[in-house]
């Protein structure tokens, strides 16, 4: 019971004991707030490789691709029996993409990037990923169709759920049929006037503004000279959705600037499927944008129709109609065990043919990496704990110096050298408690109110903390787990405890006689 | 209680400095002894000897004629605990305690949680009527450094009284006050021996306060003189 008494007497009386518990509370807010941070990255992060990536991917070595995905399918579903919900075959070839950019003289000029063509089914891409989330229609999010829209191409967001920072993107406003008929009709009104010279002077009618054209739209192609069988302001290419990385970049401010909208076409050149290979070129028109938020996905890859890639690449056999594949991408019921069903799968069918992976197999390097970093800062900030703990062994250690005529009274009343110690050691671990719960509870204000700090510290010191044209999130993800927090309490406990241990134990062998008469 | 041939030396490096050169001498029940002797005769020695807080180099110490000095330490405890009250010339309060949480330090000790927390209304009644007893009936509240001298000596008589011992060890009890309020405590112990009968073995040097108790024994360079 004196115990208690002193403890509770002497975490009152001794600020020095203060200091301890500061610097545990520092530690375990510290530790808190960096792992419900580094949590929230990497859910986020997997999420989005999820997200693109199927559950498995099961991919042809060859560029070229195999015959049949329904056969395949077929199989890989007789080995994975109902553990798969979801299959869609894709075809992916590297390709250059070219983009009109208008220049600062008024020119336009082709812009090269490089890029990944995936051709997908859009009837059942959806079933396997969640690529029609990040599509910028809300049409096409319900059901993708490779078809310009008309307008309302989202101007906002939809991911960002009305967050403040999330800028505008007043640009996809015109975006669809109408832009693309006023575009035409600029474009055909230039090459007009350019070739006026050469040709015959201008009549009235083919200066017709952007309004007529809606009426008719064939006026602005009356009286042209040669035969045309393509008319961008009523006809559309093949449809290709960009990620917005490969279209728009985004400013210091975080606003997107696009350089490319969904009405615009674009040439994409790839390699046929054939030997010697053959560059092909195709004009597509951009019918929407996505955003998984991915910066190596949403920059690097476009996508097409499967049907129309395969057939502009001669991957379809003339004879049967049946198309070549390149990867199938399998969607698992939830909870089933990926990487045994990935190697049945594998077992299935000859390996020097085919690659089966689970979508962490894919992000191997990236995810380890992440786990990696997790652990070593882990390590470190506990370090900062065990810091504290040493701290807590000098202050205790001087404590006990202090009061060893008080230890020597007590022992003269009988207390027992065990009861000294415990007095000691319930000092080192309600100093562990009350910093522990102190530096939980601020981490955890922290942690709830992260963004609030960081747009405040950003407002002090004019530099954005978390700057949204870095990352593609507006706000810091964060998810708190219960069981870290638990632990880290725990660890932070166990630390003070264990450095009060010698403090305590030096305390209990004191001899009374020589503590009583200490001076 | 009773000594034989104790002795007892201090170690100064390789050098044993010799303290108690053979005691024998009993201390009878309900006596105030008071033990004479000047500074470095080793009487503060031989009354932690008594008291257990120290181990003989040779000799017997018992209690009610049965040997203590060799108890385990467990036994010793609880002897100091509850059969022994000490006094000592600094007071030896604990500064962070009230006086009357001073008094009740000894059943804190003793008890278990629970079982001070089920006596505890009893426990505070004693330490209460301790306090009133020494004279410290308003000053319990207050802390040993807000106490003057006498106050802080009363209150530790009060506090080794608490488990109500059947030997009261006074090591210099009046060595750090100025005369008149030695005297208070004197008469304070004087009250004790006369009333409760207890036992009180005193230490000190002055002969004018040791002459107070009923037998005075008297230690020249650790010898028992007798008087």
């Amino acid at each position: 019971m004196y115990k208690l008494l002193l403890c509770w007497r002497y975490l009152r009386t001794r600020y020095i004991a203060l200091v301890c518990i500061v610097s545990v509370m520092l530690g375990v807010a510290t530790m808190i707030v960096v792992n419900s941070v580094m949590a929230g990255f990497t859910n986020e992060m997997q999420a989005r490789l999820n997200g693109m990536l199927g559950d498995l991917v099961f991919e042809c070595r060859s560029m070229d691709g195999v015959a049949d995905a329904e056969l395949h399918m077929a199989k890989i579903r007789q080995v994975a029996g109902d553990s798969v919900v979801g299959m869609s075959p894709t075809v992916s070839v590297p390709a250059l993409m070219y983009i009109d950019v208008l220049g600062p003289d008024r020119q336009t000029q082709a812009m090269t990037k490089p890029i990944t063509l995936v051709g997908i089914d859009e009837s059942t891409y959806a079933d396997v990923s969640d690529f029609d989330d990040y599509l910028q229609h809300p049409e096409n999010r319900k059901k993708l169709e490779f078809k310009l829209r008309d307008g309302g191409y989202d101007v906002y967001d939809h991911q960002a759920a009305g967050d403040a920072n999330a800028k505008p993107r007043k640009q996809l406003e015109r975006a669809g049929w109408p832009y693309r008929r006023y575009k035409a009709s600029v474009l055909k009104q230039r090459e007009f006037v350019v070739g006026a010279d050469q040709r015959f002077a201008p009549s009235p009618e083919k200066e017709a503004p952007a309004g007529d054209l809606l009426q008719n739209p064939f006026a602005a192609a009356e009286g042209e000279q040669q035969g045309r069988d393509f008319d961008p302001a009523t006809e559309e290419h093949m449809g290709i959705v960009l990620g917005i990385g490969t279209c728009s970049y985004r400013g210091s401010d975080g606003t997107d600037h696009f350089i490319a909208l969904p009405g615009d076409d674009v040439r994409v050149s790839f390699p046929k499927a054939s030997l010697p290979p053959e560059a092909i070129s195709e004009f597509c028109t951009i019918v929407d944008v996505y955003e998984s938020k991915m910066s190596e996905y949403d920059a690097n890859f476009v996508f097409v129709p499967i049907r129309a890639l395969q057939q502009s690449r001669g991957m379809v056999d003339p004879t049967t109609g049946i198309g070549k594949f390149t990867s199938i991408q399998i969607k698992l019921r939830p909870g089933a065990d990926a990487d045994q069903i990935r190697d049945r799968i594998r077992d299935a069918f000859p390996a020097q043919l085919y690659v089966v992976s689970t979508w962490r197999d894919k992000q191997g390097p990236l995810l380890a990496a992440v786990q990696m970093e997790q652990a070593v800062l882990n390590v470190l900030l506990f370090m900062i704990i065990a810091v504290a703990g040493f701290g807590i062994l000098a202050i205790f250690t001087m404590i006990v110096v202090e009061k060893t005529r008080d230890i020597g009274i007590l022992k003269s009343l009988g207390a027992s050298g065990r009861g000294v110690m415990g007095i000691f050691l319930g000092y080192g671990l309600s100093l562990g408690i009350v910093g522990a719960g102190v530096g939980m509870a601020l981490g955890l204000l922290f942690v709830a109110k992260i963004n609030e700090i960081a747009d405040l510290l950003g407002r002090l010191t004019g530099q954005p903390v978390f700057d949204p044209a870095v990352y593609y999130f507006y706000k810091i993800p964060t998810i708190v787990n219960p069981h870290t927090v638990a632990w880290i309490c725990l660890g932070a406990v166990c630390i003070a405890v264990l450095a009060s241990v010698l403090p305590a134990r030096r305390a209990a062998r004191l001899h009374p006689v020589k503590a009583l008469t200490y001076e | 209680m009773a000594t034989c041939g104790l002795f007892k030396s201090y170690r100064k490096g390789t050098l044993g400095i010799p303290v108690l050169q053979g005691i024998d001498f009993s201390v009878y029940e309900g006596e105030f002894l008071s033990i004479i002797g000047q500074s470095g005769s080793g009487k503060s020695t031989l009354l932690h000897l008594l008291g257990t807080l120290d181990r003989p180099d040779a000799g017997e110490v018992c209690f009610e004629g049965n040997r203590i000095d060799n108890l385990p330490a467990a036994s010793r405890d609880l002897l100091r605990n509850r059969y022994f009250g000490m006094v000592f010339q600094f007071y030896h309060l604990l500064p962070e305690l009230t006086a009357l949480e001073n008094v009740l330090t000894p059943a804190l000790i003793a008890e278990s949680m629970f079982g001070y927390w089920r006596n505890r209304k009893q426990y505070r009644r004693r330490a209460e009527e301790l306090l009133e007893l020494v004279g410290l009936r308003d000053r319990m509240k207050h802390k040993p450094r807000e106490l003057s001298g006498g106050e802080m000596q009363r209150a530790a008589i009060a506090r080794a009284l608490l488990a109500e011992p059947k030997v009261l060890l006074a090591d210099e009890p009046t060595g750090n006050l100025d005369r008149a309020t030695g005297e208070q405590i004197m008469q304070v112990l004087a009250e004790l021996n006369r009333e409760q009968k207890l036992t009180i073995v005193m230490v000190t040097h002055d002969a004018w306060i040791a002459e107070q108790a009923d037998r005075v024994v008297r230690l020249v360079e650790g010898r028992i003189q007798a008087a």
